[in-house]
């Protein structure tokens, strides 16, 4: 029990451990209401003309609502399709995942689009912004195919726009705008639908430094805020921006760790590659 | 995506490719365009058979007492106009007894008529329809007399030597000078111009008013039937329907009676209404018809095979636009009716655009051809009908093939 006065962040990092390993492992029941995503055991496997690439190979891992997590790893480690599986955007092959308390691993197509729209706000590494639709446009999207009427889509195009200080500029095209301010625009339109999961893929990887610590900021208000977050990143300095790090190897997770254990294992020269 | 939203979104994606847009169009604008214009001509040809034609020629509610049809002559075999020819000719001797067995509520006018050549001091001889007539010719054509009057009784009774004329003879024969009271020559004999027509008009390039109309009793009408005593045919109009239908029974019986016809016996004279005329320009119709749907056919599919082209072309373009409204929870359908829409609105673009055309071609056939070309209202219904249609049709296979990309490959295509 000493532990427990030398280091109480490392008991809460332990026990939370314990209740993600738990949570992860009890496979075909859905996870309680705290759990956010509960993915058990997915894997993703491509045919490449006979050859298989396995790019997951059984991936536990469990958020809690309000968690912002960075997924960190080397180039082909699997992030990209662990976020992809995550935002809905493809399925596995293996294994089950549980978002907001459905089984999204046996849903249709249809039932993929709604929980994209409803639930997931995605922000890519290039931006992904339709290029001959102005900034409000662009940010009325996902509100277009959840059916909101035009006067409340362009109401809540604007707030999201203005909630990433971008509302003087709302009817300009993505080519009038910098980098930085696509990026913005991009996060307004991940925002617009109130989803229960903001994922980004290397947000930042397309951008300067100065500009990445503004969009970085950006992230670090709408955690703060209360807003569920995982971010794909190579940069350490990035993912210490976040409360927890997971770093993934060869498709599977090779560490799950609190941002202070990770920033101290880095100090000591451990690897995150 | 609700629906305005989408051709809202198609307009600006067309807009934003204009050159590209337009050339995608031509197809169907060129196929509207000739339904539209073919359209135009036969519904003009056909209003002008119905009302001017065969109205100038036989009048409504009325039928003519013949030896066989006038007008429909269209496509009858070598054994009918045999026994076409073999019929006995409708004579003079007729006529009164034709007269006496009208109901009340009717009148009549008997005529021949054909082609002579007409004389004047004042041109070289001329061509001209000439018509010896008696009853109430004018009456029953509807023709009043513009300049000068028409025969007295006594004129026709005797048979004198005078003429009406109409006013492109007159042109013709009297350039610059006043025809009341000048002589024209026909057959050799001198007759006196007593009135000039109103203006009847052409068609086809056929003027109406290239006429001579003589007493029957003039010496003229023995130039017109190559027989003695044999005259082309009895008009008769009735007030109303019914008492028309009542004449014609009339009429047959007597006729019958006068040819000796046996009950089981066709009849061999002709009662010719607007209606008989009017089968041979139906059947006309029908090839027009015909060809008026095949030519712009043949742009339609050009035109929907190039639409369909072009969509695949911009589904490959932009690929990444579809994942991207994947990602953002876009489903199939609303990426299939996305272009559908998108297609349709092209090619209703496209037929609106061939729908103006299409008026302006017909306007210039009229202007510059002698076919008569009239817009029919329902046309334009047709043609946005078939536009719309054509790029659903034509938009199908690519808007499928967009709808069933998967988001990720979408997303990832530079
Ligand atoms: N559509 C695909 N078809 C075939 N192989 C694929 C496909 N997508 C990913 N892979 C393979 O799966 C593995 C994981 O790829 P992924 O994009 O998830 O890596 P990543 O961790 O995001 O890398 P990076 O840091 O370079 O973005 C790689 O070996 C990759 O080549
Ligand atoms: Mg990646």
């Amino acid at each position: 029990m000493s532990a427990a006065t030398d280091a109480p962040a490392g008991e809460i990092a332990i026990s939370a451990t314990g209740e993600r390993k738990a949570v992860t492992a009890s496979a075909g029941t859905s996870p309680s209401s705290e759990w956010i995503i509960v993915t058990r055991g997915i894997a993703r496997n491509y045919d490449m003309g006979g050859e298989i690439v396995r790019a997951l190979r059984g991936v536990d891992i469990a958020v809690m609502r309000n968690e912002y997590v960075a997924i960190m790893g080397p180039s082909g480690s699997g992030k990209s399709t662990l976020m992809n599986m995550i935002g809905c955007l493809d399925t596995p092959n293996e294994g089950e995942y549980w978002l907001n308390g459905q089984l999204v691993s046996t849903m249709t197509d249809d039932e993929l689009a709604r929980v994209r729209n409803k639930e997931i706000g995605f922000v890519f590494q290039t931006f992904n912004l339709l290029p001959r639709a102005t900034a409000l446009a662009n940010v009325e999207l996902p509100l277009v195919y959840a059916g909101v009427p035009a006067a409340e889509r362009r109401e809540r195009a604007m707030e999201a726009l203005t909630r990433v200080q971008l509302g003087e500029r709302v009817h300009h095209k993505p080519n009038e705008l910098s980098g930085g301010q696509r990026q913005r625009v991009a996060i307004a339109r991940a925002l617009v639908n109130r989803p229960s999961i903001l994922l980004a893929d290397e947000p930042t990887g397309n951008l300067d430094s100065t500009t990445s610590e503004e969009i970085m900021r950006v992230f670090e208000e709408l955690a703060q805020r209360g807003q569920t977050v995982i971010m794909v990143t190579h940069e350490p300095d990035i993912a210490s921006h976040a409360r927890r790090v997971v770093v993934l190897r060869d498709g599977v997770v090779s560490s799950d760790e609190r941002k202070e254990q990770f920033v101290a294992r880095i100090a000591q020269g451990g690897k995150t590659h | 995506m609700p629906f305005l939203d989408a051709i809202r979104l198609a307009l600006s994606t067309i807009q934003a490719q204009k050159l590209k847009s337009f050339f995608t169009l031509l197809g169907v604008t060129i196929g509207v365009m000739f339904l539209i214009a073919v359209v135009s001509i036969v519904e003009g040809m056909g209003r002008f058979m119905e009302q001017d034609l065969v109205g100038k020629i036989i009048g409504v509610n009325t039928f003519e007492v013949r030896m066989r049809p006038n007008i429909n002559i269209g496509d009858v075999d070598e054994s009918v106009w045999l026994a076409y020819r073999r019929r006995p000719h409708i004579l003079e001797s007729d006529v009164q007894p034709i007269v006496d067995a009208l109901p009340v509520g009717t009148r009549w006018a008997m005529y021949s008529e054909d082609n002579l050549k007409v004389e004047s001091r004042y041109s070289r001889a001329r061509s001209a329809r000439v018509i010896a007539v008696d009853g109430d010719w004018f009456a029953l054509k509807k023709l009043g007399v513009a300049r000068g009057r028409q025969f007295s009784a006594q004129e026709s009774s005797y048979g004198e030597n005078v003429i009406v004329i109409g006013p492109e003879l007159e042109r013709r024969l009297f350039p610059g000078v006043d025809p009341i009271g000048r002589e024209l020559k026909m057959g050799g004999l001198p007759y006196t111009v007593i009135g000039v027509t109103e203006t009847q008009g052409s068609a086809f390039g056929l003027s109406f008013d290239n006429l001579a109309i003589a007493p029957f009793k003039a010496p003229v009408h023995r130039l017109l039937n190559r027989r003695p005593h044999v005259i082309d045919a009895v008009a008769v109009q009735a007030a109303d329907r019914s008492v028309l239908n009542d004449a014609m029974e009339r009429e047959r019986a007597l006729m019958r009676a006068r040819h000796r016809l046996h009950p089981g016996q066709d009849d061999d004279f002709t009662l010719e209404t607007p209606e008989s005329a009017l089968e041979f320009w139906n059947k006309i119709k029908r090839y027009l018809v015909i060809a008026g749907v095949a030519l712009p056919a043949l742009g339609l599919v050009v035109g929907a095979i190039v639409i369909m082209n072009i969509m695949l072309v911009a589904v490959a373009e932009r690929t990444r636009e579809i994942g991207v409204r994947k990602a953002l929870g876009a489903r199939a359908r609303d990426i299939l009716a996305q272009f559908l829409v998108e297609s349709a609105t092209l090619s209703t673009i496209g037929a609106l655009l061939g729908i103006a055309l299409g008026f302006g071609l017909a306007g210039l056939i009229t202007a510059v051809t002698p076919m008569p070309a009239s817009v029919a209202p329902w046309s334009i219904v047709v043609g946005v009908l078939v536009g719309a249609g054509t790029g659903i049709i034509s938009g199908v296979y690519p808007a499928s093939r967009a709808a069933r990309l998967d988001p990720i490959a979408a997303l990832r295509q530079e």
